[in-house]
């Protein structure tokens, strides 16, 4: 699908030097700064950072939302500030909001959606019966979308977004506002959508569990700047270690462990004590606990428990950034 | 489940123009007044109440076919004045950035809604029209359907300005009624529709002359009591289309920029 724009360009997306600023109050905010990004054909990304990083300023300039201040981006082969409709026509986008109309009904703004891509009527019609049965919106489809409960309207969005079958779709933070259930159900289509279609698929989360169980590249970004880029095993290979803890009975057993040859084995581990606890850092945390004890056995030393953690997302974005991203996620949710 | 997320249908470049994209956003527009009728009804309560109770209060025989041309004209400036309302809904749920990410031509997404005004406004007309009849209200079929071209086309312009108001309003929903509130009477008010404003003072019927209302209010009230062929109608006609030419232009602009 859409082979024949791909091989224009190679790549589904590519920005040089993407900038966005805004003005507030006289002074200059730069959102985005500097974005150089590659998608190729057939990725699923997505870009993850706390509230306020630059992901949906991003994606606005990327759908032609939001002009860029400086650089440029070509998105389905298409520029982005000189070809918009080239570009709109050839893109789904599934925004934050509803895509359709709460006081419309889900079938007829699907038909009007598909006329908006240039299809017959006809087509219109039978594209969206395909996907209200595919979505599971049959019994809901003919009746007005405020009606609707938040799950089956996300369903309804996401119809919006692919009727036209776009070969590249782009999802704003698409599971804020779900139930647990809800969420699964919607990346379940995500992943339906890449396995059988080959969609590219760019979606922006501030949800750490998503970006990671969802994506096979994962760009992290803060105070407006692409900070790492990678798939997430290898992001948390290469910026957080894995974690062992260990708990003794007092803190005179955990200080003594700090000094003890024991902890020879993890090599290039770094050591913290607090309390009855013992922190260490190391990569291969799995592979190593079993020799750790046995040293700490032979050294007469008890342990009353060991914990191996592996590391998350998190870890990575609070080794690169000072911060936790789930403090910033937690804090926004208090707040709304 | 079945897998038809996609079909299978390359991608193939959309036939649209400017005249078909406006179709697709006036036909989404009307759709919700069809299934729902009642809506049309429900901003004519207010003209329906001026009618009731303030046209007994007019003077003479002929009060009637003077008040209901001008409460036509009204209940057309109510619905129409609001209904950038809608958008501005849309604009909070996400609906109307759906349709900015579409190819749709940005022109299209006004000119298709205010276009869309002239079918409620219509179905007001003819109601008011028959509400009237049995208590002496006499119309002329031939001037009263120029009438109510000369005020479709009055409603385009007003309803592109009406969306326009919304587009600038963005997220702050009392700007967008602050500013349709503070403008909607004054203007009523100055075109003589519920008094006469001939025997006001000099700066008043000044004030009338640059509104460009009051010649619409003018050429409806010759137009429906069968005066056709008239200066007044022409000025109608003009400031109507001015009304139009205005309100596109400005709206395009401002969709463009949206």
């Amino acid at each position: 699908m859409n082979s024949s724009v791909v091989a224009m360009t190679g790549a589904m997306i590519e920005t040089n030097g993407l900038t966005r600023h805004f003005t507030v109050r006289n002074e200059t905010v730069e959102a985005v700064r500097e974005l150089d990004l590659r998608v190729e054909a057939g990725e699923m990304v997505a870009l993850l950072g706390p509230n306020g990083a630059g992901k949906s300023t991003t994606l606005r300039m990327l759908t032609t939302l939001l002009a860029p201040t400086s650089g440029t981006a070509r998105v389905a082969g298409f520029d982005v500030a000189t070809e918009q409709r080239e570009v709109r026509s050839r893109i789904g986008y599934i925004g934050q909001g509803n895509g359709a109309g709460h006081s419309q009904r889900g079938r007829d703004e699907l038909i009007s959606q598909g006329r908006a891509y240039g299809m017959s009527a006809s087509a219109a019609r039978t594209r969206a019966a395909e996907l209200i049965e595919s979505l599971d919106l049959t019994a809901v489809a003919d009746r007005v979308v405020s009606k609707l409960s938040g799950g089956q309207r996300r369903r309804l969005d996401i119809a919006m977004g692919l009727i036209h079958a776009p070969a590249l779709l782009f999802l704003d933070e698409p599971s804020t506002g779900l139930d647990p259930q809800n969420r699964a159900n919607l990346q379940e289509h995500i992943q339906r959508l890449r396995a059988e279609h080959g969609t590219t698929i760019v979606l922006t989360t501030h949800y750490l569990d998503e970006a990671d169980s969802l994506a096979e590249r994962v760009i992290v970004i803060d105070h407006g700047r692409m900070i790492a880029d990678g798939s997430p095993a290898r992001l948390k290979a290469e910026h957080a270690g894995d974690r062992i803890i260990l708990t003794f009975d007092t803190p005179q057993h955990a200080r003594q462990v700090t000094d003890h040859h024991a902890l020879g084995i993890a090599e290039g581990a770094t050591v913290k004590q607090s309390g009855a606890q013992v922190v260490i850092e190391v990569d291969g945390g799995a592979r190593i606990a079993p020799k750790l004890l046995r040293g700490l056995d032979d050294a007469l030393i008890d342990v009353a428990g060991v914990e191996v953690i592996r590391p998350t997302l998190d870890d990575v974005f609070l080794t690169l950034t000072g911060r936790s991203l789930r403090e910033d996620v937690s804090l926004k949710e208090k707040k709304a | 489940m079945t897998t038809t997320l996609h079909t299978a249908a390359p991608h193939t470049a959309p036939r649209t123009n400017l005249v078909t994209d406006t179709l697709t956003v006036f036909t989404r527009e009307l759709r919700p007044v069809l299934r729902d009728p009642f809506s049309v009804i429900f901003t004519m309560v207010q003209p329906l109440f001026f009618l009731a109770l303030f046209a007994p209060l007019l003077p003479g025989d002929t009060s009637l076919q003077w008040f209901v041309p001008g409460i036509v004209v009204m209940s057309c400036l109510f619905g129409t004045s609001s209904t950038g309302s809608n958008l501005l809904y849309e604009m909070q749920t996400g609906s109307h950035e759906r349709m900015l990410v579409s190819p749709l031509r940005r022109p299209a997404l006004i000119i298709g809604r205010a276009v869309k005004e002239i079918v409620p406004m219509i179905a007001q007309t003819v109601l008011l029209v028959i509400v009237t009849i049995p208590f002496g209200f006499t119309l002329n079929v031939a001037g009263a359907a120029i009438g109510l071209v000369i005020l479709a086309i009055f409603c385009v312009g007003l309803g592109a300005l009406s969306y326009t108001l919304a587009l600038a309003s963005k997220d702050q929903e009392w700007m967008f009624w602050g500013v349709q509130q503070t403008l909607l009477f004054p203007l009523l008010l100055l075109a003589g529709m519920m008094l006469p404003i001939d025997n006001g003072p000099a700066w008043l019927q000044t004030m009338a002359k640059f509104n460009p209302l009051t010649y619409v209010v003018d050429a409806e009230r010759q137009l429906f009591n069968g005066t056709i062929a008239s200066g007044t109608v022409l000025a109608g006609l003009v400031a109507a289309i001015a009304m139009a030419v205005v309100g596109l232009l400005v709206g395009t602009r401002a969709m463009r920029k949206a």
